[in-house]
């Protein structure tokens, strides 16, 4: 399996992007390990800052240094960086339209067993609600550069989430077409969709090449842009597969899912479930065992499909 | 002195035109704008290198109105330095002006949207960081009140300034000593405050902050000491100009009824007769 972490893989992308662009800045708080930004801090010295624990104050000095021309990535716990600094992420970098990325690092339950204070299981939720930034969420290594890149390109602010462990590749190269907002089929299939994100799509895939066996044609989306969201794919996979499972790394409150069932239910409605980590503090364990807990894994999720298609026939 | 009685007239004058856009829109932070006028006159007129006809100009200084509320004050003196039509005032809190109670970037001349408390500090911490970056001389200065430093992300950008060395940062406190719930002694006691900002590693002056030479003087270029970034708390008196506003927090946000409003134009107009 591949041992490279996404966090990894953001800051060798940044560091390739800083040598020709000497307006990119990094932001840590204390969390240069954490974020995986060493190495850009030790080769670009005068291209990095340090804030110390203030989340706040991060995101504040990020919209200062974007309103002043540059182009300022904060790497930071996406627990602290999105709750903590709500406020500075609504007005100093929403309202006031700032090109701030912020980089919510050991996102969901990638801190499995550190407890409700380090899960970051409300973040899409809460920066959904706020107008004006782009949330991306890369599923693998390769899908990490793309969307790194893609970022950098953007002029306005992104929330880019991502996970802590390495995780199993979903493509064999980043020699595809990535675009913001563009969701990517990566199998497709008519009996229902599965539609996710980041590191829950190669899940997603496993649990298709189960329903295969089972006679079951899941197609199955990388919806790596959760806002804005690809509608259009979304009523596509509502009318040609007429169900719809949907699977987050996060509350099932307010988050993924509830944003997908919005599209559905208001242009092409049909059976729909969403998984997640329902309204409770997540069990603590590894990411793996926690999924399987709360029921995302291949096994579950073919008996989900079968649920669900059954619902469809029914018409209900 | 010319320069200073020149000023001095015209934060007479501003003071009038808050007075009447706050009457006629029925809303605003009279209080605190008055409070504040001397302060963004000194700044306006005399400090900040800026130019009303282009108001990007990559080099200029950068002002933040952290105490976004008392927003009156500042789209006034944005108008009369023109960065915007003085008519344009008449629109202020209506529906669909650009003009509404916090400062927004879709007026000329405002730097950053604001109006939840706390964040200005932060902005300039990272402003001024920009300056040094680019090697530019542009200086940036945070006008906070005093109600506001209970916020502690005001406090996260004192410790990044003085760590960042960021000598190019002024921040300024209106110090009237009344926030909305009464003095800032009784609701969240801020003394003693300069060996607060000292003990951050700030250099600190107080000065009267209504005494236009002194706020000139306390800001100019040449009070910089390398490496260090300066804070000016500047003892004002909220409702300053207006007799029966002065000092009372009921102003912070009041609303004047037509005789409190002839009350409060008559008394500026009678100043801005005696300084003609």
């Amino acid at each position: 399996m591949n041992k490279i972490h996404n966090r990894q893989v953001v800051c060798e992308t940044l560091m390739e992007l800083a040598k020709e662009d000497r307006d990119i800045v990094v932001l840590c708080s204390d969390s240069r390990g954490s974020a995986s930004m060493k190495p850009f801090a030790e080769k670009y010295p005068g291209q990095f800052i340090e804030v110390g624990i203030a989340e706040q104050n991060i995101v504040g000095i990020a919209a200062g240094l974007a309103a002043s021309g540059k182009k300022p990535f904060v790497a930071s716990l996406a627990c602290f960086l999105t709750a903590r600094a709500a406020e500075q992420i609504k007005v100093d970098v929403s309202y006031s339209k700032t090109n701030v990325k912020l980089l919510g690092i050991s996102a969901g339950i990638s801190y499995g067993a550190l407890g409700m204070s380090h899960h970051s299981l409300q973040d899409i939720a809460l920066i959904r609600a706020i107008p004006n930034i782009l949330i991306v969420v890369p599923a693998d290594r390769f899908e990490t550069r793309l969307a790194t890149e893609a970022a950098a390109r953007y002029d306005g602010p992104v929330y880019m989430r991502l996970g802590r462990n390495p995780v199993e590749d979903v493509y064999t190269s980043s020699d595809y077409e990535f675009q913001l907002g563009r969701a990517i089929t990566m199998r497709d299939g008519d009996s229902l969709s599965i539609i996710t994100f980041g590191e829950t799509v190669r899940i997603a895939l496993d649990a298709a090449e189960l329903m295969a066996a089972r006679g079951i044609n899941c197609r199955v989306i990388n919806m790596h842009t959760i806002k804005p969201l690809d509608e259009e794919c979304i009523i596509r996979a509502a009318k040609e597969t007429g169900a719809i499972l949907t699977i987050e790394e996060h509350s099932i409150l307010g988050g993924f899912g509830a944003a997908v069932a919005e599209v559905v239910v208001q242009n092409y409605p049909v059976s729909m479930k969403i998984m997640g980590i329902p309204d409770e503090p997540a069990v603590p364990g590894k990411s793996k065992e926690v999924f399987a807990y709360y029921g995302i894994s291949p096994e579950n999720l073919c008996d989900e499909a079968e649920k669900l298609i059954k619902k469809k026939k029914a018409g209900e | 002195m010319d320069i200073y009685k020149d000023l001095i007239k015209k934060a007479a004058q501003i003071r009038r035109e808050v007075i009447d856009i706050v009457y006629r829109s029925g809303a605003g932070h009279v209080g605190g704008s008055l409070s504040e006028t001397d302060i963004l006159v000194a700044l306006y007129y005399k400090i900040l290198n800026i130019d009303p006809q282009n108001p990007e100009w990559p080099e200029r200084d950068r002002f933040i109105l952290s105490k976004g509320h008392s927003v009156d004050a500042y789209y006034c003196v944005l108008a009369d330095r023109g960065f915007f039509d003085k008519n344009e005032l008449l629109t202020y809190s209506q529906f669909g002006s650009k003009l509404i109670g916090h400062p927004n970037r879709q007026v000329p001349g405002v730097e950053m949207n604001t109006g939840a408390l706390g964040h200005g500090l932060s902005i300039g911490v990272g402003m001024a960081l920009a300056a040094k970056m680019d090697h530019k001389n542009y200086r940036v200065f945070v006008l906070m009140g005093d109600g506001e430093l209970a916020e502690g992300s005001v406090w996260e950008a004192a410790m990044a300034a003085s760590h960042y060395r960021l000598d190019n940062l002024v921040a300024i406190v209106d110090r009237n000593s009344l926030q909305i719930s009464g003095k800032t002694e009784d609701v969240m006691a801020l003394e003693p405050l300069q060996e607060k900002w000292k003990s951050f590693g700030w250099k600190v002056s107080v000065i009267n902050g209504h005494d236009i030479p002194s706020i000139c003087d306390a800001l100019s270029e040449d009070k910089k000491v390398a490496g260090v970034p300066s804070m000016v708390i500047a003892e004002t008196v909220k409702g300053k100009g207006v007799s029966f506003m002065e000092n009372d927090p009921k102003w912070h946000h009041g609303v004047m009824s037509e005789e409190e409003y002839r009350k409060a134009c008559a008394e500026l107009d009678r100043m801005l007769e005696v300084l003609s």
